[in-house]
């Protein structure tokens, strides 16, 4: 295909998008997020920011990964000095991990609650505020209403808001969150004989995304920002140290 | 120009109880105290004293006169303690209301008067409240506090002084009105002084040689030649606003604009004098007698009316109107000075100094309660469970750093979870372990990191901890307690990784 052709399908998938609805220039920093060939499964190739995303996890583990996972996005949201909240029933995140992402714990106010119903009202009511940067809040259900009242909350505020839905009870069905994640930690690598155990390292699943494509990547948060990992280069790099 | 009124309760000890026991209306009863190695009455009811037991009688001889009579036992300051309660109710008529022992009170009503339509039907309404409520009771206003008290206990007729008459008013009656030690009355009396009005005019000099400083005092302060003041039960904050209703207000619209009304003139004031609200409480008193409050609080001192007026929104449910509510107070009970932050045009977001975040947390505090909400800073403490601490406040920053160079997990257990483990030789992290009834063969493992227990805190064992990757790629913080010991190590999971 020539670049001529390319560039013709691009601004036809442009165009199918405005018909669909979508608001495109949604970040307005235009930085990227490092991850690479995620990004590329959204609209327009960009990371979409003032929206909701999903995260699922099942269990304990891939609760922390999910966490881990966040805490990267967040390192770059709350890059400017941004504060962020973090909503919760029966916390157990501990603040001082978040260091390691490039996190000032500091700067983020947690509000632990007894009822999800108290959770949805208080994200609701954080996500119009202007002067965040992130709601991030821990439940394990909501339907399609109460999720899209959060969407429409955050699309005029343009607040970004990350759900973590730890342990779903029901069967997961249609929110209004524009993308679904699943992560779930994978074992890390290193040069074999070496001692330890390496950077974290984590399956994202995208399940869904909104005007976009799913997609199954292995990605790994080293020297503080994420990196792709490609198993089989990785393979022979760990290889070569190892003979040389 | 000032105006007084003095309340005067005929018998409040005795109505006290008979609101309490109807049974004993109309009945010879009274209350006793032992004083001076005997029993006193303290007070006797009306029909008692219609049978001649009065107040500082001994027991013995109101038995001579009604060998039945009843007897409570008194409890000093009794009096005090429901006067300050009474005072506390008249409250809602004026703010400067004052107990006069033994058996008043006295309300600085000082433009009050005609938010009850004129001072008659303002004194008719708060007699008739108390009588309601079982009181015998008498008041009257004038300019000063002398003479309002003297006609009170005293007058005939007109129980209203209308502003510089309280020298004719005076005049008929008799020195005990004037609030004298007894022995003054007595030789006043024993002159043939029985009324004011034939002393009053004497000079001055004279009457300080022959009745002391003290009288001059009482009489000018009667006449109001001299200042007098009272020390009122509840010390008025500056920034206090009251709303009367002309009708009882029980609906939500109608308080929420009462609220809206009484922050207008509220925040007006504060943003004159550059001050900001940090806690306020509104105030209602129902029709029933009862009151009923609800109060906010806020990180940042502010008059943002329209915040205010959202916190209070948050708390209305709280309220409880009954039969309805005549008179709001709302009292800024904590203010600071405000501090105007400086915009900035560009660079948009100042982080924790945000006033939209402040504004949120408020609101979010007046719904869910303040003690959810929670910030971290660093302690220093290598100890994982006290290496943090909640803030204080939004702009507490900590001197030391987060510490960095050991990895922490992304979630730890509150209490770390009992596992049973298989470790080859001391000092080395385990090959497996179970945890939930899963077994967790480890392929990876990190450590261990030796914390010591601060013994100046708490005794106990020190922690040996390990980062372990099982053969699923799950990553977990467990820890032994102790030293190895080959038949029994006590192992624990105390958090995950990401």
């Amino acid at each position: 295909m020539t670049a001529e052709k390319q560039e013709i399908l691009a601004s036809l998938r442009k165009q199918i998008l405005e018909v669909q609805g979508f608001k495109s220039g949604f970040t307005a920093n235009g930085d990227s997020f490092g991850l690479d060939k995620i990004e590329a499964c959204f609209p327009n190739s960009i990371f979409p920011t003032g929206t909701i995303h999903e995260f699922i996890s099942e269990q304990a583990e891939d609760t922390a990964a999910s966490e881990g996972f966040i805490a990267g996005l967040l390192a770059k949201l709350m890059k400017n000095g941004n504060s962020c909240l973090w909503i919760s029933s029966s916390r157990k995140l501990f603040p001082p991990s978040l260091e390691a992402y490039g996190v000032d714990p500091q700067q983020i106010i947690f509000i632990d609650l007894n009822y999800s119903k108290e959770i949805l009202w208080v994200m609701e009511e954080a996500l119009k505020c202007e002067g965040l940067a992130c709601v991030i809040a821990e439940i394990s259900d909501i339907d399609f209403a109460q999720s899209r009242r959060l969407q429409l909350a955050t699309e005029k505020s343009q607040v970004t808001g990350f759900l973590l839905r730890k342990e779903p009870k029901r069967m997961l069905s249609a929110t209004a969150c524009t993308a679904r994640w699943q992560i779930k930690p994978q074992p890390t690598a290193l040069i074999a004989g070496i001692p330890g155990v390496g950077n974290p390292r984590w399956e994202v699943d995208l399940l869904k995304v909104k005007n976009g494509e799913g997609g199954k990547f292995l990605i790994e948060w080293a020297e503080d920002r994420f990196v792709l990992v490609d198993t089989e280069k990785e393979q022979l790099v760990l290889h070569a140290k190892q003979v040389g | 120009m000032a105006r007084f009124l003095s309340i005067y309760f005929t018998n409040l000890r005795c109505d006290y109880l008979a609101i309490r026991k109807p049974e004993l209306k109309g009945k010879i009863y009274v209350f006793t105290i032992a004083q001076r190695g005997r029993i006193q009455v303290s007070a006797s009811s009306g029909e008692a004293e219609k049978h001649g037991i009065f107040t500082n009688m001994a027991l013995a001889d109101a038995k001579a006169i009604i060998p039945n009579v009843q007897a409570f036992d008194d409890e000093i300051d009794f009096n005090k303690k429901l006067l300050t309660r009474i005072a506390k109710w008249a409250t809602r008529y004026a703010p400067t209301v004052s107990i006069d022992l033994p058996d008043g009170i006295i309300l600085d009503t000082s433009g009050c008067s005609h938010l009850l339509g004129g001072e008659e039907k303002y004194l008719e309404s708060i007699l008739s409240k108390l009588n309601q409520s079982g009181y015998t009771c008498r008041g009257a206003i004038s300019d000063t506090i002398g003479t309002s008290w003297a006609i009170a206990r005293l007058g005939v007729k007109l129980m209203i002084i209308q502003p510089g008459n309280q020298y004719n008013a005076l005049l008929n009656l008799p020195p005990m009105a004037l609030r004298l030690e007894p022995h003054i009355i007595q030789r006043l009396h024993k002159l043939g002084f029985d009324k004011i009005g034939k002393f009053i005019q004497l000079p001055t000099s004279v009457l300080r040689r022959r009745f002391g400083t003290e009288f001059l005092l009482r009489l000018h302060q009667a006449i109001g030649t001299e200042e007098e003041s009272i020390t009122p039960i509840v010390v008025k904050p500056p920034f206090e606003e009251r709303l009367f209703c002309l009708e009882p207000i029980c609906t939500k619209p109608a308080i929420e604009i009462a609220i809206e009304k009484l922050l207008e003139t509220l925040c007006a004031r504060l943003s004159n004098e550059g001050m900001g609200i940090r806690l306020a409480e509104l105030i209602g008193y129902r029709l029933d007698g009862k009151v009923t409050q609800i109060k906010i609080g806020t990180n940042q001192p502010t008059h943002n009316i329209k915040h205010l007026a959202k916190l209070f929104e948050l708390k209305i449910a709280q309220i409880e109107p009954a039969l309805g509510i005549e008179l709001f107070i709302m009292t800024a009970t904590k203010t600071e000075p405000l501090f105007i932050h400086q915009e900035k045009l560009w660079n948009g977001k100042p982080g924790l100094a945000d006033q939209g975040l402040a504004q949120l947390l408020d609101r979010l505090a007046g719904k869910v309660g303040a003690q959810a909400i929670r910030r971290y800073i660093p302690e220093a403490h290598y100890w994982p469970e006290r290496s943090l601490r909640p803030a204080v406040s939004l702009e507490e920053k900590s001197e030391i750093q987060w510490q960095k160079n050991n990895p922490r997990p992304m979630e730890m257990l509150h209490r770390p979870a009992s596992i049973q483990v298989t470790a080859p030789i001391p000092d080395y992290p385990p090959m497996n372990f179970r945890y939930k009834d899963e077994l967790h063969i480890v392929s990876k493992a990190d450590g261990p990191e030796r914390i010591e227990r601060e013994w100046w805190m708490e005794p106990g064992e020190h922690r040996d901890y390990y980062l372990l990757e099982d053969d699923k790629g799950r990553r977990y913080w467990v820890f032994r307690s102790g030293h190895y010991n080959e038949e029994q190590s006590d192992w624990f999971l105390h958090g995950f990784f990401a």
